[in-house]
């Protein structure tokens, strides 16, 4: 039996940078298939080109046995691709039959015909087991229905291939297993699914084949079954097991006694967080690894007083006091790059200047008047002892590029003397020379007495600059890696199985 | 003009002059519309040169501009304040029911002119922090939050007055709109220290640089430890009590309150003012000195009407087209 959908050698350049190297995706009738990859690896690039988003550059896609080239979602969807996002994206206040049937309501004498729309509403619904009052506002169910709703909507009576573009991230466990009801109807009744997810243990559950991802090039596709959760993480990862053979880890044998600068225990935020431990020493480089969506992001803005988690301990120089705010935890000595330079770092109207000293400002002022001279000084000694490549230092941060503004934003923090920097994912973004640069300060720093605590979803990188790796899985930590086990094999094990035994011996 | 252009200092080398003009218009616009209106009105306008149009033109600005100022800041910190004039209308209320003894008795007159200038500052300055206490505790979007004032504060001047007009003749008191130095309005000496003020104080204290750091990029600002709510609250409490100072500079100038007349359509003036000066309406980027231009042009261009015997009705129609013109440069040069 021909595929339903096979595209093939599909290529796409976004300004000259190829996203998308000859990639393949193959999925057949009644199939639940899984496509996963890293960020950048190209999975939603070629999901956009499925749904004519974007326009492939070259290659070919047949549909239902037929070469397709859709220039708009509406066009997929009228041959029978549908797409559920993320978000619901319906309108809370109206009624359940009217999310149903809007941008296609029936008609009858150019009045809307209600018993038609209400009767079609229905019958979408008891497809997927639902039985409910549509007359009702959507907003009177409860989170799980709505999520229903928006598939039954997206899938119709007409869908042949639907496309799950992380559908369980705002799930919780129960409302997981309806969804999983539901893809097992849709397959039931001959309809395919591609199911992309970074959470393992719902690939494993749910889906017949995978096709893995990286770098822009389709690199493996394999029946579920036959495919080891190890050698689907080292897959996406890029990793040969037999390559990984640490040659004499440079690793400090001297057992590090001194007292954790920080400390965490046991905490939990939302559905994100259920039980992260980890610990910084000072002069320390702590690794936080784990697939997107461990958690990692969001314990560490626990710990630096961004957002407030539900139970735990956060011990940070001897305190437990819980940091409320980002300036208690400045205060207390903690330096803070967030994952998103630009939408949490940079003030991009101000010069570089401004924000290098954003956070050193209490410090430069006296009586509330900025020292400018002193302000000048500091900035001048930063630029030329990381490195930073601006024209002058009045110039405007958004006309650098992501290395220098990532390098401004860390001399925001050096410039405070903190006792404990938080790096999320602090080379993202920025060019190889950057990258290099930026590692290397950070080890420095280290070496000077700084704990430094990094999140980073490049394996190499975080193998390489940390001396300890705590990994992170669906939000636990999974296990601690020290001395020779900081090596990229242990942690991708761990992120794919978990290393109860070795969590154990950790904490005795 | 396009000679012009390109004597300007070297911009990135892939633009065109076309926009480096543009760039120079955003940038300088306002105070060359500015020049240029000073200069036809020299041509057209008979006794244009004189003390009389000077301070003439400077009494209709002064309220205006310091409100403006209050304005400017909220707006840097990407709020706004609607409640301006029902505030101006507050304070204007108050006042003569102090001097004239009416809420409680005076000791001596002093102490009533006295206790006119502060108490009904203060009230206003209160009910900004009110506003502030909404935007940053309630989380309300400023606009909503700012309305709640701009529809109730105009009724609570009425209620404290019964909405009759109070009329009074007080010179100690009317300094503030009437009074003359070397023969130029005192409001005008008041109007230019509170730019200077404000205009030192955004661009060399740490608050000035706080409250750019919230409007430019607010998540920033707060991983960076910027009191993000205090910042807001303070600019919401300086857009109050520049408006009560604003409400007596206005009712002292027509030695009388009117709660339904002191500082109405305000709020609109200011933002008016804010915009064709220059400051970034989104917040992030602001000047204050670009206000107190912005309002002295969206007067000139209605005194340049109305000296030239244009009705009223068609001066509103330039002012807007002049917002119009400003905020469209404006986006020219964010690129």
């Amino acid at each position: 039996m021909a595929p339903l959908l096979s595209m093939h050698g599909i290529n796409k350049r976004f300004a000259g940078i190829p996203a998308l190297r000859a990639a393949e995706l193959v999925v057949e009738k009644g199939e639940v298939h899984a496509l996963i990859g890293q960020n950048g690896a190209g999975k939603s690039t070629l999901i956009k080109i499925l749904t004519g988003y974007y326009a492939k550059d070259s290659g070919e896609i047949v549909f239902d046995g037929k070469p397709v080239t859709f220039s708009s979602p509406q066009e997929a969807q009228g041959a029978g691709i549908s797409t559920i996002y993320q978000e619901i994206n319906l309108v809370p206040y109206r009624s359940v039959t009217e999310n149903i049937c809007l941008g296609r309501e029936k008609r009858r004498f150019g009045l809307l015909d209600w018993r038609a729309m209400h009767a079609e509403a229905r019958a979408l619904l008891s497809r997927f087991n639902i039985d409910i009052d549509v007359h009702r506002p959507l907003m009177a169910y409860p989170t799980a229905v709505q999520q229903m709703v928006a598939i039954a909507r997206a899938i119709g009576f007409e869908a042949k291939l639907v496309i799950m573009d992380e559908p369980t991230s705002s799930l919780d466990e129960r409302e997981v297993e309806v969804l999983f009801g539901v893809i097992r109807q849709l397959k039931a009744a001959g309809v395919s699914v591609i199911f992309v997810s970074h959470k393992l243990d719902e690939l494993y559950s749910v889906c017949d084949r995978v096709t893995i991802m990286r770098d822009g090039r389709t690199v493996q596709v394999a029946p579920m079954a036959e495919l080891s959760r190890l050698d689907l993480v080292t897959t996406m990862l890029g990793r040969e097991l037999t390559q990984v053979l640490q040659e004499g880890r440079k690793a400090d044998d001297t057992v590090d006694t001194r007292k954790p600068i920080l400390k965490v225990q046991d905490l939990a935020i939302g559905r994100r967080v259920r039980g992260v431990d980890f610990e910084v020493r000072p002069g320390e480089i702590v690794g936080l690894a784990g697939l997107l969506g461990a958690g990692r992001t969001e314990s560490v803005r626990a710990v630096f007083g961004a957002d407030k988690p539900d139970t735990g301990m956060i011990r940070f120089a001897g305190s437990d006091k819980a940091m409320t705010e980002p300036a208690d935890a400045i205060r207390a000595g903690m330096g803070f790059c967030s994952e998103d330079r630009k939408l949490e770092g940079i003030i991009p109207d101000m010069s570089v200047r401004e924000n290098l000293t954003l956070a050193l400002m209490p410090q430069l002022a006296r009586r509330g008047i900025v020292d400018e001279g002193r302000s000048r000084e500091i900035v001048d000694q930063f630029i030329k002892r990381l490195g930073i490549r601006c024209s002058d230092p009045e110039q405007r941060i958004r006309e650098l590029s992501g290395g220098n503004q990532q390098k401004v934003l860390l001399a925001r923090w050096l410039c405070m003397n903190p006792k404990l920097l938080i790096l999320d994912e602090p080379t993202r973004g920025i060019d190889v020379g950057a990258k290099a640069e930026i590692l290397s300060l950070i080890r420095e720093l280290a070496g000077q007495g700084l704990g430094v605590l990094m999140i980073s979803s490049e394996l190499e990188e975080i193998v390489e600059a940390a001396s300890r790796i705590f990994v992170l899985r669906d939000g636990r930590t999974v296990a601690e890696l020290e001395g020779d086990a900081v090596n990229e094999q242990s942690v991708m094990a761990a992120m794919a199985h978990g290393h109860e035994s070795n969590r154990e011996a950790a904490h005795g | 003009m396009a000679e012009t252009a390109t004597t300007l200092p070297p911009r990135p080398a892939q633009e065109a002059p076309r926009f480096e003009l543009k760039s120079f218009l955003t940038r300088y616009g306002s105070w060359i519309a500015l020049a240029l209106l000073i200069l036809v009105n020299l041509a057209i306008t008979p006794n244009f040169a004189t003390w009389q149009t000077l301070n003439v033109n400077l009494t209709q600005v002064c309220a205006i501009v310091i409100v403006g100022v209050g304005m400017t800041l909220v707006i840097a910190t990407g709020g706004i304040d609607l409640s301006v004039g029902a505030l101006m209308a507050i304070a204007g209320a108050l006042a003569p029911l102090i001097f004239l003894g009416k809420l409680f008795p005076l000791p001596s007159p002093a102490v009533g002119i006295a206790l006119a200038f502060v108490l009904p500052v203060l009230v206003t300055g209160i009910l900004g922090l009110f506003n502030g206490w909404l935007i940053t505790h309630l989380r309300i979007q400023p606009i909503i939050a700012t309305l709640v004032l701009f529809i109730a504060g105009r009724g609570i001047a009425q209620v404290f007055t019964n909405g009759n007009l109070q009329v009074f003749n007080l010179p100690e008191f009317q300094f503030i709109g009437l009074g003359r130095i070397f023969g130029i309005p005192f409001q005008a000496f008041l109007m230019v220290a509170i730019v200077a003020a404000a205009a030192w104080m955004l661009r060399r204290t740490m608050f000035g640089r706080q409250i750019l750091a919230v409007g430019g990029n607010e998540r920033a600002a707060r991983l960076a430890g910027i009191p993000v709510a205090s910042v807001k609250q303070r600019v919401y409490l300086i857009s109050g009590l520049l408006s009560g100072i604003a409400g007596l500079i206005v009712i002292a100038r027509n030695s009388a309150a009117d709660a339904n007349l002191v500082g109405l359509g305000m709020e609109l003036d200011a933002i008016a003012a804010v915009a064709v000066g220059g400051t970034l309406l989104t917040g992030g980027r602001a000047t204050v000195i670009g206000t107190l231009v912005g309002a002295l042009i969206i007067q000139l261009v209605r005194y340049t009407l109305l000296a030239n015997g244009v009705p009223d009705a068609a001066a509103l129609v330039a002012k807007a087209g002049i917002i119009v013109l400003a905020v469209w440069l404006q986006r020219q040069g964010q690129r």
